[in-house]
């Protein structure tokens, strides 16, 4: 299982470097900085032993989690991105797409594809932040248009975990587009009276959020997860006073009838299963 | 409104005072300029087609947000007869940012919504600088089913910096807003006809334009972000917007060429705001072809053939 620590200083990399060296075992919790034992952390489902805070997970660990062993198909892996504005800011976009490939080993910010939970068949999408923060252009819609086809024709519930900066500026008015096309396909989903279950994860914010992710029958998101339609930084910029104390996070969406549950990690799958066997 | 320019249209303005000169020189002192004026006009005419054509994707967005350029609500009055504006989301509040209601266009009895900006520095304040809140939204979603029931056409007017950024709008579900409307208005079995008339911006926009024509003014643009955001998010110096509206490709022509909108509305010479009354009149005159082509297809076909018009959005590759 891959994981990283992203370190503030480098004096603090030196620091968690040092203490990783000799066996590779041990890291530090992103919230309470806290030494954690890494097998720990895996088996816990990277939520964290002593303040339980829920570390990022990469979408086939989303999958892992939410399927049963083995069950999962990949679907829509040949889809990959173009360059359709020939995108350059300080970096050309094909750049940046060749760079988090390498480093994601996947070809764009989402896995889509099918499998059991408990037993019965989903569709899942998991989206990867890893991938320039999970953000959505043409390939992530297409994928998650096609995951919703085919909810609708096999009648197969519908899962999403997203994790996304929000539209991709690098695919300019095409991005916003996606948009439009993934809560078009879920009007189809609707209309088959197949459920779909949203589950949020940090963060979610921009077009993500106002599309498909806040469109679920059932909305669940991790504790503490960032979830909004504008960023914090941008809000703060623009009303020009800083943010309250738990603004946008899970259990403020909760408070204010945005989201139906805030689920710790290791109950997710279950709850899911559950909200799918009342509704069959 | 012809008080306001942008530094690119100095030239214009400078051949206009000119003209308004010789105008008043000839009617004081009765001597005859007229072959003059009328030399001074071609040749304003044409600086006004060169000078629009040259124009950078940047310059184009500083026209599009031209402060003399026609709103809403300028385009409804112009366009319009016997409009009843209708307020309120029936949940929380009357967002000023959107603006909907009845009219009679033509021979139809329209839904017109629209975002909705100030002109003075009140009315800015007032319409929130044409930045909804999410009760505009749900506002315009319940008007379109209003619509829907009796079988009226809707038109959109898109002119928005964005939604807006602020606690109150989160809190009340600004993304959610946004969402629902993109799929409601999958459903909704009326014609649907958007335009963008000054700024698209994001999904502030977007969330009145989901339509089975999506039509744009010459200048007029439309995009993910905006040119400043773009700058300060991708090149971190808020300095680079020329850099990043070149980059985002949000002019109606770009937005033609990647197949995003359906038709390009000529604006007359100099753009809409050197004369509202004209652009008006270009606008009617299309929506009208529009709501004859539209008006004759069957309900069901309408939603399956917005629904296909979305579904198709995007370029991606695939082996
Ligand atoms: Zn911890």
């Amino acid at each position: 299982m891959a994981w990283f620590i992203r370190s503030k200083t480098p004096k603090e990399k030196l620091k968690v470097k040092k203490i990783n060296i000799p066996e590779g075992l041990w890291l530090k919790c992103d919230s309470c900085k806290e030494i954690i034992y890494k097998t720990e952390l895996d088996r816990n489902f990277r939520v964290c032993p002593k303040c339980s805070f829920h570390h990022r997970m990469n979408a086939y660990e989303r999958i892992i989690l939410l399927t049963d062993d083995e069950s999962f198909v990949e679907k829509d892996t040949g889809i990959y991105p173009e360059d359709p504005l020939r995108f350059r800011d300080v970096k050309r976009y094909k750049e940046r797409l060749k760079t988090y490939t390498k480093k994601t080993g996947i070809k764009d910010a989402v896995v889509c594809g099918e499998g059991t939970l408990n037993g019965r068949n989903v569709q899942i999408c998991a989206m990867e932040f890893g991938f320039m923060g999970g953000s959505m252009g043409s390939v992530v819609g297409e994928k998650i248009t096609r995951a919703i086809e085919r909810a609708v024709n096999k009648k197969n519930p519908f899962i999403t975990v997203s994790c996304s900066g929000g539209a991709r500026m690098q695919e300019g008015i095409l991005s916003l587009m996606q948009m439009a096309k993934t809560s078009v396909a879920l009007a189809q989903l609707s209309e088959a009276k197949v459920p779909y279950i949203s589950v949020l994860a940090d963060p979610v914010t921009g077009g993500v959020t106002a599309s498909f992710a806040m469109l679920g029958d059932v909305i669940i998101a991790e504790p503490g997860a960032l979830v909004g339609f504008a960023g914090p930084r941008v809000i703060e910029q623009t009303i020009k006073q800083k943010l309250p104390e738990g603004f946008q996070r899970a259990e403020f969406l909760l408070e204010h009838g945005m989201i139906d549950m805030v689920v710790h990690r290791k109950e997710l799958k279950n709850i899911i299963d559950k909200l799918l066997t009342l509704l069959r | 409104m012809a008080g306001q320019y942008l530094d690119f249209e100095e030239p214009i303005i400078e051949l206009e005072k000119k003209i308004a000169e010789l105008k008043s020189l000839s009617k004081n002192n009765g001597v005859d300029f007229s072959g003059e004026i009328r030399r001074l006009h071609r040749k304003a005419n044409r600086l006004k087609d060169s000078l629009l054509s040259r124009l950078t994707r940047w310059q184009r967005t500083q026209l599009a947000r031209h402060p003399s350029r026609p709103y809403a609500m300028d385009y409804i009055s112009m366009m319009t007869e016997d409009f009843m504006e209708l307020h309120g989301d029936r949940h929380f509040g009357d967002c000023h940012s959107i603006v909907g209601g009845i009219a009679r266009l033509e021979e139809w009895s329209v839904f017109i919504i629209g975002h909705q900006k100030g002109r003075d520095l009140k009315e800015k304040m007032y319409r929130n600088f044409g930045m909804p809140q999410p009760e505009g939204y749900r506002k315009a979603l319940r008007l379109m089913k209003f619509a829907e029931k009796f079988g009226k056409p809707i038109i959109t007017l898109l002119d928005t910096p964005g939604a807006y950024p602020g606690i109150g709008a989160e809190e009340r579900g600004q993304a959610e807003a946004i969402a629902r409307n993109l799929i409601e208005m999958a459903n909704i079995s009326v014609p649907i006809i958007v335009v963008v008339i000054g700024e698209g911006g994001s999904g502030g926009a977007l969330a009145l334009g989901v339509g089975n024509r999506v039509l744009m003014l010459e200048h007029s643009v439309y995009s993910v972000i905006s040119p400043e955001g773009c700058a300060a998010i991708l090149w971190e110096d808020c300095k680079k917007v020329e850099e990043a509206a070149e980059a985002l490709c949000l002019t109606s022509d770009d937005l033609f060429k990647l197949g995003v909108i359906d038709e390009i509305i000529k604006e007359p010479l100099g753009g809409a705001h050197r004369n509202p009354a004209a652009t008006a009149g270009i606008l009617r005159r299309v929506l009208r072809r529009h709501l004859q082509e539209l008006t004759s297809i069957p309900p069901k076909d309408l939603v399956e053939q917005r629904r296909e018009k979305f579904r198709n959005m995007g370029a991606f590759k695939e082996r």
